[in-house]
């Protein structure tokens, strides 16, 4: 069975890379343009991983992780965020809102894969 | 799949961005600077950033950084937006623009522009937290691990590190699983972990949810203990981690120590689904029993804005091809159904609703292809905000662009093509028509000069406005330099309409200097030359004080229209009905003769002049004393009604337009080209440019034939 | 044998030989999309003498020159025993009258000869070259030159 990922950015460059990285390294992407369409998703598709942008409109990261993460949803799949900010304090308040850990933009093959397997084997 | 293609979409994504963020300054500028508002411009920016970071456009990446941290600023109210930074901001989307469009032509920027820009922006940044932030921006440095595809080495003098790992609770909320963890442990050195399960309550008290393992891992590597704790990157906080380097002999101490170990090497790093016995093992704290409780949470969705609609990205030459397809069916049609009728002996009743169904469903499918082509004219309305912004720059007046009806939509190689001839257009009324500041106040007019874009559909028409509130026309000025030039003869009375034509008469320029802004050498002649080869027709108002008009008029679709079939000389030919008022079988005693060459019609107590259009196109016609002919009234912008002189109407019918100039050139009285339903092809006749004769023959007469064929040319 | 012969023909080239007012002219095989038989065409207004019309080739509009013309020899008498020749001249088609297509000959690049000198600057820019063919000089023409100065004016008008 092949990893699901859930690839949640408005930038549709952005999510046709992950798809074009991730689908060569063997994922299954999925994909979806901001937090409200990226939850949906989730219920839909049961992904395994989950990566999210932070900044999208109607619902941005923090409010997926927290959705993912709350009592509604509450799933344990590991949750990686895109940030081309790597302040620490945006990493920090993905981190205490449940993400499992993040992705710095732009990021390469290797990078993406290396963390991906950190996360989801 | 290549890269290449997520290259372009890149570039289609960053139009669409681009175009939200001028909306979004517009927006702003217009005083609604909320939260949103602001936010999406910010979103726009960097989006473009994070997209132009994957293909390291530096330039890019680097002005669109240090414009994104600008609106950071505004976004945490630690910046107000005031007339100056509104302006600056306007640029710097501008010069964004640029800086895309040369990333996608492969072409230099002006570095100097974008430097100057960049200085004004930085003014307006903390410039700590700037630098701080630049470095990440242009930090290309995968955070992620770099996987040394170094095997673990036979090295006998390979340290070996010692990991205490005890995962809290929260390590497993957050989504981490130790078991992969262990894994790219294993992949830097021969990994042996030890579980310690002393800590598992009984089953009465047992948590499915708290953590109660711990691991003691011995890693013999070359690896450094930074890459080690690279590793455990995120998981820093959320589990107790001791790292620290043993002495002695790794394989024989670790032997010694491990009591209920799982040795992790190579072999397991099968499929997950795989070693589920060493997955069991290693992740009690899944709250096994149970699968994961998934509610749906559509119901607390938030209700989304009305976003656009759901779309599909086509290529256009798909799209082409299949407008191509169906105006080939649409011709099919029509010729079969004229083999129908001339087939004797069959009772065309009994095919007839067949036929007819035919003809409806071929023209439902032309209609709903022509509609993948139609766009809304916001785009095109957007740049033209730029065009007045640097217009009104560079004149020093103020001015502003009021739009409407910016849905209107419009086929897309219209948009593409009128592109050139507004920029034109707006120019000339920010350089020509909006007056300066104090001339306006003087004038009792407001201060800000208004320039208004308009689009509508109208009958069968999509027409367009250029409106501004300037002075209007100085039409004494127009009428002495088409004097001083030899458009007109000496003593020629025109009407303010005539006159205000003059404007586009090749080689005329109202600018009494030249201007660096639209004084290029081009004039409105070439507005209207690029509008008629759409199909269309500019026209232009003005009052004096009040301001100038100009508004085109272009069909709806480039592809299709309703044509006369006539006959001209022999040839059958298609006159756009659009063009057509009505057709006049004229009484004897309707047509008057003026001198030997000249024929009037006298229609309703008017007189309107008659043009034969076999000799205009240059065809020999019959004795035009003795044959029947038919007269076909059109109104024209220019020159008023005009009828039109053909010898035999035959039919009307949607006819497919095929341009003519790319095989031909451009033929002078002709738009362009058709197939009826015999195969043969049909010239459509251009009326306007015919009638455009009349207003030709008013010049001087050295210049007419000249000046004729350079106007008519489109 | 075989081999060498091959090599011959590989360096050498095709050419469709027709006739116009008498005149054997020919045209290179590649530069050919297909032969139709003439069939009345459309006047296309103000064009110049040669251009006889335009006609709907499945959909295109293509332009048709009357190559006797274009020499001033006087128009073809077209009837439907005359041809109409489609070739590619650049991205477009376009189809030149002809009386008659005679017959295809393959020859090798060495058997042209450089267009003897003659007044005609018309003639001249349009014959690449000559060439004997069963003892008769026929006349290798370059379409590119008989489309570009009609072209040229007519978007010029």
């Amino acid at each position: 069975m092949t990893t699901k990922v859930l690839a949640i950015d408005d930038s549709r460059t952005i999510r046709e890379l992950l798809r074009m990285t991730l689908e060569n390294a063997g994922f299954e992407v999925m994909s979806a343009d901001d937090g409200v369409e990226g939850v949906d998703k989730f219920t839909e598709f049961q992904p395994d991983v989950v990566i999210t942008d932070i900044n999208m409109p109607n619902m941005d990261g923090f409010g997926v992780i927290e959705t993912l993460r709350g009592d509604s949803v509450r799933t344990r799949v590991p949750i990686l965020v895109l940030t081309t900010e790597s302040s620490a304090d945006l990493k920090a308040r993905a981190r205490d809102a449940g993400a499992t850990g993040w992705i710095n933009k732009p990021f390469n093959d290797e990078a993406l894969v290396s963390v991906m397997r950190r996360v989801a084997g | 799949m290549s890269g290449n293609s997520i290259r372009d979409t890149f570039f289609e994504e960053c139009e669409e961005l681009l175009e939200a963020l001028d909306e979004g300054l517009t927006s702003i500028s217009e005083g609604q600077n909320d939260n949103e508002t602001v936010n999406a411009v910010f979103r726009a920016v960097h989006s473009i950033k994070g997209g132009a970071g994957a293909f390291a456009l530096d330039d890019l990446v680097e002005f669109a950084h240090k414009f994104e941290t600008v609106f950071d600023e505004v976004r945490s109210d630690r910046l107000v937006i005031d007339d100056v930074l509104m302006a600056l901001l306007f640029r710097a989307s501008d010069h964004l623009t640029d800086l895309v469009e040369a990333a996608r032509s492969d072409e230099p920027t002006d570095a100097d522009v974008r430097r100057g820009i960049l200085t004004e922006l930085i003014k307006y940044i903390p410039s700590e937290e700037d630098e701080a932030a630049e470095m990440d921006a242009i930090d290309f440095q995968p955070t992620g691990l770099d996987f040394s595809m170094d095997l673990p080495g036979d090295d006998a003098e390979q340290p070996t590190y010692l990991i205490e790992f005890k995962p809290h609770r929260t390590l497993y909320e957050h989504g981490h699983e130790p078991l992969f963890l262990f894994r790219c442990l294993a992949e830097l050195g021969d990994l042996k972990a030890q579980l310690n399960t002393d800590a598992l309550p009984l089953f009465e008290t047992f948590d499915p949810e708290e953590s109660y393992l711990e691991w003691r891992l011995e890693l013999a590597t070359d690896e450094d203990e930074a890459k080690i704790r690279s590793i455990f990157e995120f998981v820093d906080g959320l589990c107790a981690l001791e790292i620290s380097e043993k002495a002695g002999d790794p394989a024989a101490s670790a032997q010694e120590a491990l009591t209920n170990a799982i040795n992790i090497d190579d072999a397991d790093l099968a499929p997950v689904e795989t070693d589920f016995e060493v997955e069991s093992v290693l992740d009690p704290s899944e709250p096994s029993p149970e699968p994961e409780k998934v509610i749906p949470v559509k119901a607390q969705k938030v209700a989304k804005p009305a976003g656009p609609s759901p779309t599909l990205r086509v290529d256009l030459d798909r799209v082409d091809r299949l407008i191509n397809t169906v105006g080939e069916l649409i011709i099919n049609q029509a010729m079969l159904t004229q083999r129908m009728s001339e087939i004797e002996g069959i009772d065309l009743r009994e095919v007839e609703s067949e036929l007819e169904d035919y003809k409806i469903l071929a023209r439902d499918i032309q209609e709903g292809v022509m509609a993948i082509r139609a766009q809304p004219v916001k785009p095109l309305f957007q740049r033209m905000a730029r065009i007045v912004r640097e217009a009104a720059a560079a004149t020093s007046k103020k001015v502003k662009l009021e739009t409407i009806g910016e849905n209107t939509e419009v086929d897309k190689t219209v948009i593409e093509r009128l592109a050139d001839p507004l920029t034109h257009m707006i120019r000339n009324a920010v350089d020509h028509g909006i007056e300066v500041s104090e001339k306006r106040v003087e004038t009792g007019k407001s201060d800000f000069g208004t320039i208004t874009l308009k689009a509508a559909h109208r009958s069968g028409n999509v027409n367009i406005e250029i409106r501004d509130d300037g002075a209007g026309l100085n039409r004494e000025k127009i009428y002495e330099i088409a004097l001083k030039k030899g458009l007109i003869k000496e003593d020629a009375e025109l009407t303010d309409n005539e006159i205000d034509n003059l404007l586009f008469l090749p080689g005329f320029s109202t600018a009494s200097e030249v201007s660096n802004l639209s004084g290029r050498g081009v004039g409105m002649d070439v507005v209207k030359n690029a509008v008629a080869a759409l199909g269309g027709r500019v026209s232009i108002s003005s009052v004096p004080g009040e301001g100038t008009t100009f508004m085109i008029v272009l069909p709806l679709t480039l592809a299709v229209m309703d044509g006369m079939v006539i006959s001209v000389a022999g040839q059958t030919m298609v006159a756009p009905i659009s063009s057509i008022v009505e057709s006049i079988r004229p009484e004897k005693g309707a047509v008057e003769r003026m001198g030997t060459r000249e024929r009037l019609l006298s229609i309703r107590g008017n007189y309107v002049p008659i043009i034969e259009v076999a000799e205009h196109l240059g065809l020999m016609n019959a004795d035009t004393n003795d044959r029947s002919e038919v007269l076909l009234l059109v109104e024209t912008e220019q020159s008023g009604q005009c009828a039109l002189a053909v010898d035999a109407i035959h039919d009307q019918r949607q006819v497919v337009v095929k341009s003519l100039s790319s095989a031909c050139g451009n033929v002078p009285g002709v738009s362009a080209a058709t197939i009826l339903g015999d195969g043969k092809i049909a010239m459509i006749i251009d009326t306007e440019s015919i009638t455009q004769s009349l207003v030709a023959n008013k010049a001087a007469s050295p210049k007419m034939t000249n000046l004729e064929e350079v106007q008519n040319a489109s | 044998m075989q081999a060498e012969r091959e090599a011959e023909y590989s360096k050498g080239i095709e050419l469709v030989a027709f006739n116009v007012n008498g005149q054997k002219y020919c045209l290179e095989i590649t530069k050919i999309r297909e032969i139709r038989r003439w069939s009345p065409v459309t006047v296309l207004p103000h064009s110049p003498a040669e251009v006889l019309g335009v006609m709907n080739l499945r959909g295109a509009v293509i332009p048709i020159f009357d190559l006797a013309c274009f020499f001033g020899m006087g128009k073809t008498q077209a009837n439907e025993r005359n041809v109409v020749i489609i070739c590619a001249v650049r991205d477009r088609s376009i189809g030149i009258l002809v009386e008659s297509v005679s017959e295809i000959v393959s020859i090798d690049m060495s058997e042209i000869q450089e267009t003897p000198k003659i007044k005609s600057e018309t003639t001249k820019s349009v014959i690449q070259g000559v060439l004997s063919v069963e003892g008769e000089m026929a006349r290798l023409i370059s379409l590119n030159s008989i489309v570009d100065p009609i072209a040229t004016d007519m978007e010029l008008l």
